[in-house]
């Protein structure tokens, strides 16, 4: 099991989760959603490497805003 | 007539009216407001997913960001840092390059951080951005930022979400005058008139939330902007008559029946 951090709340995980799969958890897989693991910009092309372990993940989409 | 196009950053739009979709009531209301303002572009904020609630709708089954452009906006950043990295998740999102940077300096006015905000559009220019850069109404700061690379130059009328309006006319004209980049006026209007000035003034477009999210009817507010900014714009492209101290009779003062 892995514990992550995801959008600031503490979230466990099955072993070997890859973000595709947990994009798919939250029905946010093919949304327009970006990823940022550990401070660092995933490129959609790489959602398929495994979270682990105090991973720090943050997951944003747009918002009304002005 | 020859067609009146807003080049920004290598696109070209019909309407010079650019709308926020922050403060809306509902999802359903910002639809139509933005349908009903019939601006092109909308400002969009970056923010974390609520993971906690799955069915949460989202803004973009609302507003489709195939048919209107989103500008992701920096709202709420205090520093370089927090900015650059929304508008890298932004681009990370669909590819945008055309954003809108605000880099604010000050929790009571949201007056901009002018270091940080031009420290920014250098890094973001660099980067391959098309930076639309909200700033002071100041013409020494908005002149560096266009020296800077920035794509628009969008100086306050007043404070954002304060609907007073602009407040510094010979400003906003200064900054018009000596800048080759389009010139938006953003945050501070208050009610359509305040647009019209904007576009008298011959500035290229205006950008509005708080003024059609928080009036009454949002809607027919949407339309009353619209409205505003195509007859600002089309005075100022007739030219207004020359101001005179005394009166001047609209009819002929020759064959007067006496």
């Amino acid at each position: 099991m892995a514990k992550i951090q995801l959008n600031g709340k503490k979230v466990s995980l099955k072993n070997r989760t890859s973000i595709k799969q947990l994009l798919l958890n939250y029905k946010l897989l093919n949304k327009r959603v970006a990823i940022e693991l550990n401070g660092k910009i995933i490129p959609s092309t790489k959602y398929n490497i495994y979270l682990k372990d105090k991973d720090i993940m943050e997951i944003v989409h747009f918002i009304g805003g002005g | 007539m020859k067609s009146d196009l807003l080049k920004i950053g290598g696109k070209t739009f019909k309407s010079r009216l650019i709308v926020g979709t922050g403060k809306y009531k509902s999802f359903k209301e910002t639809k139509d407001a933005v349908l009903a303002s019939k601006a092109e572009i909308v400002t969009v904020a970056v923010r974390r997913v609520n993971i906690l609630d799955k069915k949460k709708p989202l803004l973009t089954d609302y507003l489709d960001p195939k048919k209107i452009l989103y500008l992701p906006n920096t709202a709420g950043c205090f520093n370089s840092k927090d900015a650059l990295r929304i508008l890298r998740l932004a681009r990370e999102m669909g590819g945008w390059k055309l954003v809108k940077l605000e880099v604010l300096g000050d929790k009571k006015t949201l007056y901009p951080n002018m270091l940080e905000t031009i420290n920014s559009t250098k890094t973001l220019v660099k980067e391959g951005f098309k930076v639309m850069v909200y700033c002071n109404d100041d013409p020494l700061q908005a002149k560096i930022l266009e020296d800077y690379g920035a794509s628009a130059i969008m100086p306050l009328a007043s404070p954002i979400g304060s609907g007073l309006g602009i407040q510094n006319k010979y400003n906003i004209m200064l900054i018009k005058k000596q800048s080759k980049v389009p010139v938006i006026v953003d945050a501070g209007i208050g009610t359509a008139s305040d647009a019209t000035i904007a576009m008298e003034l011959g500035c290229d477009g205006v950008l509005i939330n708080s003024a059609i999210a928080k009036s009454k009817k949002p809607i027919i507010m949407a339309k009353a902007f619209k409205d505003a900014v195509i007859s600002g714009r089309n005075s100022y492209l007739a030219g207004r008559m020359k101001k005179n101290f005394y009166a001047l009779p609209s009819s002929p003062t020759e064959g007067v029946i006496n």
